[in-house]
């Protein structure tokens, strides 16, 4: 399964990953909202998990959970988005990111067969740190479903080594301290990271928290594997609810265009 | 869980923060390296002499500890009324609602702002639910001369006006906050944001024994300073320890304060009480009565949740029980068989609130009026020569309104 993931980050440009939460505005808008994003050119897709308590997260996708959560989304109809995207899609990574305690409420052994089932490639857990592994982690690992780990810039070299044990998929900088949808970082500082990061991993490198424009998805593409976007695009479901598939598309597909040229401009 | 006892019941939590299966330190990644720092901070205040006398220092002469420990005679007398032959226990109160700014919060703020300031840490955060944790953290900042920004949910807000206009005048930013039910919960959520987003100069000062690793173990040091004392007192007094001891709930920081050191006294009963709310059928917000093992807020505990692992609004008339939530500790004590937890009504919580002031000319937060309600429901059942000894952790001004709208009575 996590070969689908490694393929997808290609030698000559950086990969786009594009989050949105699923059952945002409700669980019958996302897969057009999913077929819109692949349809842009993103590469990977994350596909969130709505929480009642997205403590990491800024007003966007809070208000994206609360829009699903509000239509009904449950962790059924999330597995179910997953498995008719795996069918439509078979070879787009899909990776599952949330928080702990919908992940892990029926035993994490569940957790990875439901991946495993509905053809999930990787999860991405926000509050469990490498600290708490055995919560999620082996069992997923077990399923080889990738667990995919945070660096952030709080993360020194004392600790990276701890991060990467037991990582794979990619490894995602966060690269701002704080919650999402806020500022991006200093380029010079994504750069900064991003060499240090893979001075200590094989892994690919993806960096994410407030890239928003074309620009600046383009700026850290030309020094990272991957380029995160994730508020965003939650912010333009926002805006258009329903009607929201194409201009995702057309949004996605400015900032797909900018990474494809970014590393011969 | 365990087969085997633990010799003893105070050696948790383990090196990793776990109380059996619950606690830890489930946050981000940006936030680990923090409560690491933390918590590696906090053993080395634990191993220098002059942080625990400055801190006695602070609770003796600007707190006012120790508190007293109270024999409730006329609230004794007037329950051994409707008791049983020979029942009707002695009921005793620790006074922690005389301490300065009028709760058992101000215990843990003392300690923990004496901690942020060995860290070197300028600004302070805190999350507030009855503004009894935001009162006492913006009365230590005031006292220090620290910033700080308190989360308060908006409905809480509006219901604890009077603490509200306190932190302001103690020079806090109040922020209120208006996702989820805009409670408690919510006020944590924003906190964390806040931190997650301040991490190099922030200290959040958490009001309950609940958080990520190590704020449960150093909340509960802290506030034990409650059950030391009662403890000692007891002893002094009566030269007995108490038959039970009985606390309210929130996130169970009174609690494990009062119950903490009396662990391994196993003829000493336990007994925490949660806020049933409407009633445990309706909507409460009674975690280990109503709810299952869940992750939120840094630790495994007991959650007020649904079967996908979405966290559920809790009710209670008492802002600082309003939590779906509780302590990690509490969660393993139950599971261990160590401590018992019951609950009390909105209801029986009024009229325990309304016969203290009577029987006692005591005017009791509604936090432990939760408790009086229980003390009043076991005193009845033990022998009179028995002891129960109550945490009466807050005292009422700051629910004076509420009461009077709950007796639909105009202030
Ligand atoms: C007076 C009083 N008692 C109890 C509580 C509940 O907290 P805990 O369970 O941590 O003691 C609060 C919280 O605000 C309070 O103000």
């Amino acid at each position: 399964m996590t070969d689908r993931l490694s393929s997808s980050f290609p030698a000559d440009r950086a990969a786009l990953v594009t989050f949105v939460t699923a059952g945002d505005p409700t669980p019958a808008d996302t897969g057009a909202i999913l077929d819109a994003l692949v349809e842009g050119g993103a590469d990977i897709i994350e596909l969130g998990m709505p929480f009642t308590d997205p403590m990491a997260d800024g007003p966007s996708i809070q208000e994206a959970d609360i829009r699903s959560l509000a239509a009904g989304t449950t962790t059924a109809n999330i597995f179910n988005m997953a498995r008719e995207f795996r069918q439509r899609h078979p070879d787009t990574p899909l990776v599952l990111m949330g928080y702990a305690n919908p992940m892990t409420i029926r035993g994490s052994e569940w957790f990875a067969n439901a991946c495993v089932d509905a053809g999930v490639d990787a999860v991405i857990c926000v509050d469990i740190p490498v600290e708490e592994d055995e919560s999620l982690g082996d069992a997923l690992r077990a399923k080889d479903v990738a667990v995919i780990r945070l660096a952030t810039p709080t993360t020194d070299a004392e600790r990276l080594p701890q991060i990467l044990s037991n990582a794979s998929g990619f490894l995602y900088y966060v690269s701002v301290a704080g919650i999402t949808g806020q500022q991006q970082a200093a380029q010079a500082s994504i750069e900064e990271a991003v060499a240090r990061l893979k001075a200590g991993t094989d892994l690919p490198v993806a960096v994410g928290f407030g890239v928003r424009t074309p620009e600046q998805a383009a700026d850290i593409a030309r020094v990272a594997d991957g380029v995160v976007v994730g508020s965003a695009i939650v912010e333009i479901v926002g805006e258009y609810g329903k009607d929201a598939a194409p201009h995702v598309r057309d949004y996605v597909k400015s900032l797909s265009d900018a990474i494809r040229v970014a590393r011969h401009g | 869980m365990n087969d085997t006892p633990p010799n003893s019941f105070r050696n948790m939590p383990d090196d990793r923060g776990h109380f059996g299966e619950f606690g830890g330190r489930y946050v981000a990644e940006t936030l680990m390296p923090l409560i690491l720092d933390l918590e590696k901070q906090y053993r080395a205040a634990q191993a220098d002499p002059a942080f625990e006398e400055e801190f006695n220092d602070l609770l003796q002469n600007y707190v006012g500890r120790p508190s007293p420990l109270y024999y409730a005679e006329s609230l004794t007398e007037e329950v051994r009324k409707d008791a049983p032959e020979g029942k009707g226990a002695q009921i005793w109160f620790k006074r922690d609602e005389l301490n300065h700014t009028g709760a058992h919060k101000i215990n843990n703020c003392v300690g923990q702002i004496l901690l942020a300031m060995r860290m070197g840490k300028t600004r302070i955060i805190a999350e507030t639910g009855a503004g009894q944790h935001g009162v006492a953290t913006a009365t230590v900042c005031a006292r220090f001369g620290l910033p700080c920004t308190i989360f308060m949910g908006a409905t809480d807000v509006a219901r604890q006006k009077p603490n509200l206009f306190r932190m302001k005048l103690l020079g806090a930013e109040v922020v209120p906050v208006t996702s989820g039910a805009a409670t408690l919960k919510d006020a944590m959520n924003e906190a964390l944001r806040d931190w997650v987003a301040n991490v190099h100069d922030t200290f959040y000062i958490i009001g309950t024994a609940a958080g990520p690793h190590p704020y449960p173990e150093l909340v509960r040091d802290f506030q034990s300073v409650i059950g030391k004392e009662a403890r000692a007192q007891m002893l002094d007094r009566t030269g007995r320890l108490p038959d039970m001891l009985v606390a309210a709930i929130g996130g169970g920081s009174n609690a494990i304060g009062l119950f903490h050191p009396f662990l391994d006294d196993p003829d000493v009963k336990m007994l925490g009480i949660e806020a049933a709310g409407h009633g445990l059928d309706k909507e409460h917000a009674a975690s280990l009565a109503g709810g299952g093992p869940g992750i939120l807020h840094g630790n495994k505990t007991y959650l007020l949740q649904d079967e996908d692992g979405q966290i559920t609004e809790a009710h209670s008339i008492s802002a600082g029980l309003d939590y779906p939530g509780i302590g990690p500790e509490h969660s393993w004590l139950k599971e261990s068989g160590r401590v018992d937890y019951d609950s009390a009504t909105d209801t029986e919580a009024l009229d325990a609130f309304q016969l203290l002031c009577r029987t006692e000319g005591i005017i009791p937060a509604l936090e432990p009026s939760h408790a009086i309600a229980a003390v009043v429901r076991e005193a009845v059942k033990m022998d009179r020569d028995q002891i129960i000894l109550a945490n009466l952790c807050g005292r009422g001004d700051k629910d004076i309104f509420t009461v009077a709208e709950a007796l639909g009575t105009e202030i």
